[in-house]
């Protein structure tokens, strides 16, 4: 009886952890240049006795300060200046932060967080004073509520499920990537009413469809770049979350990062899976440096639990795109990067 | 479900196994200090899963204690806090807090120190292990992860590491752990976990912390486990695990090939090796915690298996123990021993 039990548990076990073990897979991109980049190390200067944690979430804002949304024994947002030093806590205790998963800073400066146990979306001020918020967390009065299991329930216009980042167009109407059991991209207004969505709670690998949205970003023009995580590739769609263009051959879809200036940059990161099965080391974990239509500039960095290298990049930040400022899951840090200033011409091969 | 037939299990082998070792080895005199760490008034010990020195004599004391929580209102059960890392000064005066609400803490089995003083600590619960530097301000390095959530209810092996299609305990070949409960390490560096109480394996990665290899399933054959509570490697990379459940220490060389067990020690829950020209080990007969009447004692050991003498017994009085579940024996004849059961440490000093 027993053996009987543990063989089903096992096997139950194996086609769970399929497809977390393996979520890994080796950029078809061939003959990309290597961009040579130093690392500061963990540059970041936490108050006397306290750490990071799981550095999920990580973002500039104009003055170059440095924002990280993480998990400690509790989820925490935390301002450093622009070296690293410690300014002040955010949101301390509040209702809005259980699970962190992304922090974006708009251009106004406001703060925005995601956070993918409280389903909520939370705008700050730059003072630290709480604007908006979308999305509802789960009532405590439901008790210690069973953990889900079957497909997704219907998505709703106004809840989250398990959402994960945040990005805005120059109207500054709201794009949220949502997120981990629902599969969509939706878009607000800036008052927070509801527009359109693209996907739905069901995962799919057709255009405009969605396996794990996992971050997103909008660039000047207002398109829309996602991370596609378990279909292992970026999407782009318009300003009305039409699919435009597919990015497949950097591996994972697992975060992306579009910067500043008059020509913006696509940065996107073949993370490595969590866990580090054997080879993954290997075939996973660098970052692309691409033109917005999909054009490879060049690659850098590996995976590996010591500076300078990568232990699951989550988030990436890239203000400037020849400093990069990376958060990792596996490593509790943030990097800031400094890449040889790189130009279309020199791309290789894509 | 699975936690019933564990228990059944347990149950069985204390009844098919008195854990009385069965050995004439000679008493070993001691005495304990009272009173060896002195606590701010508002800190208390808890279950006391490690205890450590570096080579200064400064005591590291990583602890069950506070508040293990559950968050409700999530859109998952996210679980935090629980356990405490404490430094004190070679007088066993407190100097302050390590890892404070850190994301790796929440039940405390194992900290010990390497031979550059790097601080290490074994959760048996966010399944990690943690290297901190000398001072405890920074994190070096990191293996396995914390899972984000736990099952409401608990589903049998959710939380495990996982067989990745081998067999049970032997875990999947990467730093996934399910409950580990001890680090140890060789003199190249590599870095070898016990993997532990959920896994019934040992896992060996490089010094930069790269998966190299791991080896067990549970079992009673040799090289397989009950579980692994508890290791030590030798200064010429042998491997000494302590197979509870299967009342042995099974030895290996530094690849995992089965040398030697030495299964006269009841059921070996703490290891120690000593440093120098003649190592020796220390090995408790850990008593289980719902019983103070058997075991407990402590041994010596020669790393060929012979046995030099052995002290002590399970109870609740000053030179008793309580289900000890750590051994630091940096000083000869000076051990601090962890107590599970009595939420203490002991300095003890054997004549």
């Amino acid at each position: 009886m027993k053996r009987h039990l543990t063989t089903v548990c096992a096997l139950a076990l194996v086609l769970a952890a399929g497809g977390a073990a393996f979520a890994q897979k080796q950029a078809t991109a061939t003959n990309v240049k290597e961009i040579p980049f130093t690392s500061s190390g963990n540059f970041l200067k936490p108050p006397p006795g306290e750490y990071l944690g799981e550095s999920v979430a990580v973002a500039t804002n104009s003055k170059g300060h440095v924002f990280v949304y993480m998990r400690s024994a509790n989820t925490r947002l935390w301002e450093f200046d622009q070296n690293g030093n410690f300014v002040r806590e955010i949101g301390k205790g509040y209702y809005g932060f259980l699970f962190a998963h992304s922090v974006r800073v708009d251009p106004q400066d406001n703060i925005w967080t995601v956070d993918e146990g409280a389903n909520m979306v939370t705008e700050f001020s730059p003072e630290g004073r709480v604007m908006m918020v979308l999305g509802r967390r789960p009532p405590a009065v439901a008790g210690a509520v069973a953990t889900r299991t079957g497909p997704n329930p219907p998505a709703q216009k106004y809840i989250f499920c398990r959402p994960t980042d945040v990005g805005w167009d120059q109207q500054g109407n709201i794009f949220i990537s949502d997120g981990y059991c629902n599969n969509r991209v939706v878009k607000y207004d800036k008052n927070g009413h509801f527009l359109a969505q693209a996907g739905s709670e069901k995962p799919g690998n057709g255009p405009g469809e969605f396996n794990l949205p996992h971050g997103l970003q909008v660039d000047h023009q207002g398109n829309v770049y996602v991370a596609d995580r378990s279909n292992f590739r970026y999407q782009v769609l318009d300003n009305n979350l039409k699919p435009k263009a597919i990015y497949g051959n950097v591996g994972v879809g697992w975060t992306a990062c579009v910067s500043e200036g008059p020509h913006q940059y696509l940065f996107a990161s073949n993370s490595n899976p969590n866990g580090n099965p054997p080879g993954s080391w290997d075939i996973t974990g660098e970052i692309y440096k691409m033109e917005l239509d999909g054009t490879i500039i060049g690659r850098f960095g590996h995976a590996g639990k010591r500076v300078p290298g990568f232990q699951v990049v989550h988030m990436m930040d890239c203000r400037n795109p020849n400093s990069i400022i990376t958060g990792e899951i596996e490593s509790w840090r943030v990097q800031r990067l400094t890449l040889q200033p790189q130009t279309a011409k020199a791309a290789s091969a894509q | 479900m699975k936690r019933l037939l564990a228990a059944l299990i347990s149950t069985a082998a204390l009844a098919g196994f008195p854990a009385i070792a069965q050995n004439a080895a000679p008493d070993i005199q001691f005495a304990s200090a009272p009173n060896p760490l002195t606590m701010p008034d508002d800190i208390y010990l808890g279950e006391v899963g490690g205890v450590a020195t570096n080579a200064q004599g400064d005591i590291f004391v990583y602890t069950r204690t506070g508040q293990p929580t559950v968050s409700l209102g999530g859109s998952r059960a996210f679980a935090h806090g629980g356990s405490r890392l404490f430094h004190f000064d070679r007088n066993g005066r407190y100097v302050g807090e390590i890892g404070k609400d850190s994301y790796g803490f929440m039940f405390a089995n194992q900290v010990r120190i390497d031979p550059q003083n790097n601080i290490w600590v074994v959760d048996q619960m966010t399944s990690m292990v943690i290297e901190f530097d000398p001072t405890g301000r920074n994190v070096l390095l990191l293996l396995g992860r914390k899972p984000e959530s736990i099952n409401i209810p608990v589903r049998a092996g959710a939380a495990e590491g996982g067989p990745g299609g081998g067999p049970p305990g032997a875990g999947r070949p990467q730093d996934v752990f399910d409950r580990p409960t001890d680090v140890a390490w060789d003199n190249a560096g590599n870095i070898f976990v016990a993997d532990g109480l959920g896994n019934a394996r040992i896992a060996k990665f490089d010094k930069d912390g790269k998966f190299i290899k791991s080896w067990g399933q549970k079992g009673t054959a040799p090289g397989q486990f009950g579980n692994v509570r508890s290791i030590a490697v030798d200064a010429q990379g042998n491997v000494y695990a302590a197979d509870g459940g299967n009342h042995r220490i099974q030895v290996f060389d530094n690849n995992g090939t089965f040398k030697t067990e030495y299964d006269n020690l009841g059921n070996p829950q703490a290891l120690c090796l000593t440093a120098g020209a003649n190592p020796v080990l220390y090995v408790s007969d850990s008593n289980p915690p719902n019983n103070i009447d058997t075991a407990g004692e402590i041994y010596k050991m020669g790393l060929d298996g012979k046995i030099m003498g052995k002290f002590g017994h399970a109870g609740k009085q000053l030179g008793e123990f309580g289900t000890v579940n750590a051994i630091d024996c940096r000083t000869p004849n000076q051990l601090y021993v962890g107590e599970v059961g009595n939420l203490r440490v002991q300095k003890i000093t054997l004549r």
